[in-house]
């Protein structure tokens, strides 16, 4: 059942927020389109932040998903700098922070997710950074350049990205992680030790088992990160990576079930079926793993608008698809393919040292998630393994000499 | 400044105004020329922005990198005259260029 005359309202105005409301007059939706963004700019890929853009090879207009004339010609009113206070499901209406309220038929919440903050002393200093927007990207950029002093805490994707942009830039880079590896969340022993050792090689320090208790300062900005074992190391800026939280609180007030995220179905629909939730705010269902979880990835806001946009105008729900993301540190890219569910191997195809490998993570002869660097065969091909279940032979995945065309047990 | 006509599966012709230095695929994503979907904005990291290049326009749009090659071995639906298009730099010499969309990048 669907409405192509529906008042639809978008909160968030990021790459799920702003993709959702391209599809759906991509899909013939005729209806009022709202897309409220509490950033002062239109959407914007996030992944080059840390990257092409902190070292100046990007800029406002490459960023911009589309042109800010975009809006306007398919008559999508995007309201930048406005955030939604308070949401009356009872009678379809969001507050927002200008003043003004917005009644809905159909309300979709791409609220994303915000950085964690570090609840220490002299957290609040001037010079800690955090990288989720383009204003945190400027503030970054200013910050680091030659003989620069630059402290990263926490070791996971965003933390390594931003170092290698930082060397880059020719700042001088310690990376403090609480745990004794580098992206002990999300990837193997085999590629932690790879990216630390890449990383060494340009130059970047590592504080691993480090946990950090305060920053000091003067005259109100970070001049020092203090540790457990009572060392402070000395910077000029910080950039603090330590995982993100979901912006889900106007979701859980107005009663919609949640759960680290705003709960959906394959849809993205929520318990309330005039509202959706896609991007990483959603606790989504993922049948290839037979679980659910929250996701924060382009490709995830990408299927979820998607998701959300073909229920709204009626067409079929997308294909299930092999959740993805990739990452690029130096040279080096890395793409990844699933989630290492329920894994009883890690099998390796390739030789780390050559700078071009690839770890998957199997359960029984089923390839449940792959880990690729500069080797996009095994990611392209390991991908659809993911995705169409099919058992492998682990004699020929380990075989280099086997093309991954031809590993299909 | 180029003009690019892209042709989707159906046979739809989009026909678009490209500045020089953006790449065929965000001259598609910008101008929302559906039937590229580019989800890594031009990293090659997703294949999603597979396209045709018309023979014509072959010599002019140049030579695939090793990582393009190798991400389109894995793609679907492949032929000859296949590119990713965020690896396609825009310039005057592609003013005219006509490329042809697959029916699913996925």
């Amino acid at each position: 059942m669907s409405d192509l005359g529906a008042n639809v309202v978008i909160l968030g105005a990021g790459h799920a927020g702003g993709t959702a409301a391209a599809l759906l007059r991509q899909y013939g939706h005729a209806g009022p389109i709202s897309l409220i963004g509490d950033e002062p700019l239109a959407p914007y890929q996030r992944p080059p932040l840390s990257k092409a853009w902190l070292k100046g090879e990007a800029d406002a207009d490459s960023l911009a998903l589309k042109p800010l004339e975009f809006y306007a010609e398919h008559q999508i009113d995007f309201r930048p700098n406005i955030r939604a206070l308070k949401l009356r499901r009872s009678d379809k209406v969001v507050e927002l922070s200008d003043g003004s309220s917005l009644s809905y038929d159909i309300l979709i919440l791409a609220t994303g997710a915000r950085a964690i903050k570090l609840p220490v002393p002299g957290a609040d200093l001037a010079g800690l950074l955090e990288l989720r927007t383009a204003a945190d990207a400027e503030a970054l950029k200013a910050a680091v350049g030659p003989g620069k002093r630059l402290a990263v805490v926490g070791g996971g994707y965003i933390g390594l990205e931003v170092a290698a942009s930082g060397r880059a830039l020719g700042a001088e880079v310690v990376v403090i992680e609480r745990e004794s590896r580098l992206l002990a969340r999300v990837a193997c022993e085999a590629l932690s030790s790879f990216f630390r050792g890449v990383h060494e090689t340009h130059g970047v320090i590592f504080e691993m088992g480090a946990s950090v208790t305060g920053f000091v300062g003067e005259n109100g900005h970070v001049t020092g990160v203090t540790l457990a074992d009572g060392r402070t190391l000395p910077c000029d800026a910080a950039v603090i990576g330590v995982g993100a939280t979901p912006n889900d609180e106007l979701a859980a007030e107005s009663g919609l079930e949640t759960a680290r995220g705003v709960v959906v179905d394959l849809e993205a629909r929520t318990s309330d079926p005039s509202i959706f939730a896609i991007g990483d705010v959603a606790h989504r269902p993922m049948p290839i793993y037979d679980r659910m979880f929250r996701m924060e990835s382009v490709p995830n806001a990408l299927e979820q608008a998607k998701q959300a946009a073909s229920a709204i105008t009626g067409r079929p729900a997308p294909a299930g698809e092999v959740p993805w993301q990739w990452s690029d540190q130096y040279d080096l890219k890395l793409q990844i393919a699933g989630y290492a569910f329920d894994t009883d191997e890690v099998l390796l195809r390739g030789d780390p040292a050559s700078g071009k490998f690839a770890v998957f993570h199997l359960k029984g002869d089923q390839i449940q998630s792959v880990e690729a660097i500069n080797s996009p065969p095994e990611f392209m091909m390991g991908k659809q393994l993911i995705g169409n279940r099919k058992p492998v032979s682990k004699a020929k995945l380990s075989d280099l000499s086997v093309s991954m065309k031809e590993v299909v047990a | 400044m180029a003009k690019i006509t892209y042709i989707e599966h159906d046979g739809t012709e989009h026909v678009v105004d490209v500045k020089t230095g953006l790449t065929v695929m965000e001259g598609a994503v910008k101008n929302n020329v559906p039937g590229i979907d580019a989800d890594c904005g031009g990293a090659c990291a997703c294949a999603t922005c597979h396209v045709y290049v018309d023979e014509a326009w072959k010599d002019k749009t140049g030579e695939s990198s090793a990582m393009e090659e190798s991400m389109l071995d894995f793609a679907e639906n492949v032929e000859p005259n296949s590119r990713l298009s965020c690896q396609i730099k825009v310039s005057d010499a592609l003013d005219g260029l006509i490329v042809r969309l697959p029916e699913s990048q996925h």
